[in-house]
């Protein structure tokens, strides 16, 4: 039964990180973007090795769940590590073999790329496993409503993303209904070449749209019943505040940019 | 083209903690030209029965055999046997997708690789079980028409596949009376005059009292009572213990036999039942 | 504002633009401050159209309705009138627009402006009222079809409206969920003097109104008690209505003699009736 998918990443258990304030998530992910970027050392990524592996620890989220993160991501990480390892000019031979030439200069600097993908995606994958969709969908929208000014729609924004992850349940719920109404009438969706395998999503897909294009116009005449007249005016139940533990993470992140920062300066 | 369900256990999500049983031991027959009405509460089982019944999901435990064949057994041919079974899902009108009403009952009969004149033979054949005009609505778009038409388009496209047996789950949920007399009519027409066997779920012990030469009662997965529908509406006590109502007019006439009155047990019927109440009252006048 | 809780339609009609013949024509009622009217008609009867009327999702083109005191026509009541006149759809999941419960209770509340502190205890009290407490941070998703009905139901109570419109709320129930979301709205419309309209097609639920207008054609044809308006099965069945089985056996009974009294909608009233009309020796 497609009831019990998780919703992205999350997983939901309750912690200190997991209790931040999105907002100061979202910005602390970027930083630590900025700190995985600046780190010029293997002194560096193993400050940060260190960094990630304590809030992972402290928001209860097994290792083993931010490196399941990578899967999609592998065959990129696997080609950056080779592309660089056989590409990059060095003086210290290591292998030399046929028309492969591997340097210790090569080696170094392939690990060094593959590493810096690898943490940026374990980064980001601390936020998303943190951080359930809906309350990552208000820090988004209270972080952007300064931009409201230049007229750019960021309480239409976190309002799309809200029924977007309220009806993918309810959509995948039918398009399972949907496809099994269309193999009892002997469509086949799962043999055949690219094209007629992609014919066969014909039946499946416009019955989808039309459901969906449906549900949307039902969705939007039960909104405005609702008094909704857009994102003016509006007081909202979930009202995020900014704790004591929120001003900690700040300084633990300030803490570890410094280092890193002072690592590429003296190291 | 009997259908046998043999000691039939489904679970879903099976080895996680999430594992519930849907179906638990469920066996029985339905024979040709059968008119089989499965009731029960939401949840109790039914859909996840006649999805089985052409193969949509596979049992944990146990066998359906179509005409004697084991539906998933190694050597079947799935694909012909599930094709003599025509399912009708809860509110098919969810499921038209082309761009006329014929082009979409085509779409059954295109599957099984007919030939572009049986196709249209099929499709006249179908819009006539369900009554809509070829001339006027063949050529129409799906889209444009009312629910209970949609609807039935739906129905004609799994009836273009002549199958042997259909099997309808909630053919009436959500449409008004009209739509619901209209599709009753088409059922009962097709179960006398082209001697389809059915199955249908349904939640409507009016339909079922109208329809149905045998009831199937399902609770928590599991078969509670068979019988005619003179035999189960009679037994008001076990249906309400499972939160199923019985038609009206048994309900009158268990309350009047309760009070004392000579009637027979197993009316079910209003107009059995104003026979038996012109006959107390002629009787009661009399002396 | 509860004195002028009444809905009114004054000589109402309205065309859909795409179509010739008028979906409701010179339509006039008066809905009294907690009745509990239905509205009884099959699909494409203007029903529907009636009840998006009086939540002003639709503007009459001609004739006006005036609903707790407010004409729907005056735009900048818009708001007004809908927090006070809220509404049920059919389609359980096509409403709900959160994710959790209690936020979906909340969304009325916070489209209003709502203080925040305030919120909760109204929210609380509504799915009290409508029996989800249980339920309050799961995910719609995971409800059955009447439980989604009455986080709906309280997504309007929240906003403490006078006025409920059904709209065919229990047409994709199952006969548990009907009952659930029937039971919820009349003990509403009781302890707390709601107003509702409930339109519907089926019988069984008009029965237990206090008030039946069976609408065909985009008019008004019969209104009245529901034992008033059922009494009249030819004509009923005539506009493809059903009525209660026990009225239509009892009308088929009085044809053939039996002097059984007008008004019979349940199995209990018609036992009661025969046990006068042919007592036990």
């Amino acid at each position: 039964m497609l009831n019990n998918i998780t919703m992205g990443q999350y997983y939901p258990v309750d912690s200190r990180v997991h209790r931040l304030d999105p907002r100061i998530k979202l910005i602390l992910t970027i930083v630590f973007i900025v700190a995985v970027f600046m780190a010029k050392t293997f002194a560096g990524y193993a400050l940060i090795l260190g960094f990630v592996w304590l809030t992972s620890r402290l928001a209860n989220v097994p290792f083993r769940m931010l490196l399941r993160g990578l899967k999609p991501l592998r065959l990129i990480i696997i080609l950056t590590f080779l592309l660089n390892l056989f590409f990059t000019a060095g003086d210290t031979l290591w292998v030399e073999f046929w028309i492969i030439r591997i340097t210790k200069e090569g080696f170094l600097q392939a690990a060094f790329y593959s590493l810096r993908l690898v943490f940026l995606v374990i980064g980001t994958s601390l936020l998303t496993l943190t951080t359930s969709p809906v309350s990552l969908s208000d820090g988004i929208e209270l972080l952007l409503t300064p931009l409201k000014k230049i007229h750019f729609p960021a309480h239409e924004l976190a309002m799309m993303m809200t029924i977007a992850l309220r009806f993918i349940p309810t959509l995948l719920e039918e398009t399972d209904k949907i496809m099994k109404a269309q193999m009892a009438r002997g469509a086949d969706f799962e043999s055949g070449n690219l094209i007629s395998r992609a014919k066969a999503m014909v039946p499946l897909l416009v019955p989808l749209f039309v459901s969906a294009f449906r549900r949307a116009g039902d969705l939007a005449m039960a909104m405005e019943s609702r008094c909704y007249h857009g994102g003016d005016g509006r007081t909202r139940l979930r009202v995020l505040k900014i704790t004591k533990n929120d001003w900690i993470a700040c300084g633990v992140m300030a803490a570890l940019l410094a280092l890193i920062i002072l690592e590429g300066i003296f190291l | 083209m009997p259908i046998e369900v043999s000691h039939l256990t489904h679970c879903y999500s099976e080895g996680s903690a999430l594992r519930t049983v849907a179906l638990d031991d469920v066996s029985f027959r339905i024979e040709d030209g059968e008119f089989v009405g499965i009731i029960g509460h939401t949840g109790s089982g039914k859909s996840t029965l006649v999805q089985h019944l052409n193969g949509l999901l596979k049992p944990t435990s146990g066998q359906v055999f179509i005409d004697g064949e084991d539906l998933n057994g190694e050597h079947v041919n799935r694909r012909a046997l599930r094709q003599r079974i025509g399912l009708v899902f809860q509110y098919p009108e969810y499921q038209l997708f082309e761009e006329t009403v014929a082009k979409d009952i085509a779409f059954g009969p295109k599957n099984q690789g007919l030939s572009a004149d049986d196709i249209k033979e099929r499709v006249r054949y179908a819009m006539d079980c369900v009554h809509l005009d070829y001339d006027k609505y063949a050529e129409r778009s799906p889209f444009e028409l009312s629910g209970g038409q949609m609807r039935r388009v739906a129905i004609a496209g799994v009836l273009a596949m002549r199958p042997s047996v259909l099997i309808l789950d909630e053919p009436t949920a959500g449409l008004d009376p009209r739509g619901r007399d209209k599709i009753l009519t088409m059922l009962e027409e097709l179960h006398g005059r082209e001697h389809v066997t059915i199955l249908m779920v349904s939640h409507s012990m009016d339909d079922m009292a109208r329809l149905a030469t045998r009831l199937v009662v399902m609770s928590e997965g599991k078969i509670v009572a068979e019988g005619t529908p003179r035999d189960i509406f009679s037994r008001e006590d076990m249906m309400t213990s499972i939160g199923l109502d019985v038609p009206d007019a048994a309900r009158l006439c268990a309350c009047l036999r309760a009070k004392g009155y000579d009637l027979p047990a197993d009316l079910f019927r209003p107009e059995e039942l104003k026979e038996q109440l012109l006959r107390l009252w002629k009787e009661g006048s009399a002396c | 504002m509860r004195s002028d809780s009444r809905v009114q339609l004054n000589n109402v009609s309205y065309s859909y633009e795409e179509q010739a013949s008028p979906a409701l024509s010179g339509v006039s009622a008066v809905i009294q401050p907690g009745e509990f009217v239905a509205v009884l008609g099959h699909n494409g009867s203007g029903k529907s159209t009636l009840a998006k009327l009086l939540n002003a999702l639709y503007i009459p083109t001609e004739g006006n309705v005036v609903v707790c005191g407010y004409n729907t026509r005056e735009e900048k009541l818009v708001w007004e009138i809908r927090r006070r006149a809220g509404m049920i759809f059919q389609n359980p999941d096509n409403q709900i627009v959160a994710t959790v419960v209690k936020e979906d209770v909340a969304f009325g509340l916070e489209n209003l402006g709502v203080p925040t502190e305030e919120m909760i205890p109204r929210i609380e009290s509504a799915l009290s009222a409508v029996r989800m407490s249980a339920c309050a941070d799961k995910a719609p998703h995971m409800l059955s079809g009447g439980q989604k009905q009455r986080v709906a139901i309280a997504g309007i109570l929240a906003m403490e409206p006078s006025v409920i419109i059904a709209d065919e709320a229990t047409a994709m129930l199952d006969p548990s969920g009907r009952k659930e979301v029937l039971e919820t709205i009349r003990s509403l419309n009781r302890q707390k003097g709601i107003t509702v309209v409930w339109i519907t097609h089926f019988m069984e639920e008009a029965a237990l109104a206090d008030r039946v207008l069976v609408v065909t054609d985009g008019v008004i044809r019969l209104s009245g008690t529901p034992a008033e308006v059922f009494d009249r099965v030819d004509e009923m069945r005539e506009m493809h209505l059903d009525v209660p089985h026990m009225t239509a056996l009892a009308g088929e009974l009085r044809e053939a003699g039996m002097p059984l009294r007008p008004g019979i909608l349940t199995v209990e009233e018609l036992a009661e009736e025969v046990e006068n009309l042919c007592p036990l020796k």
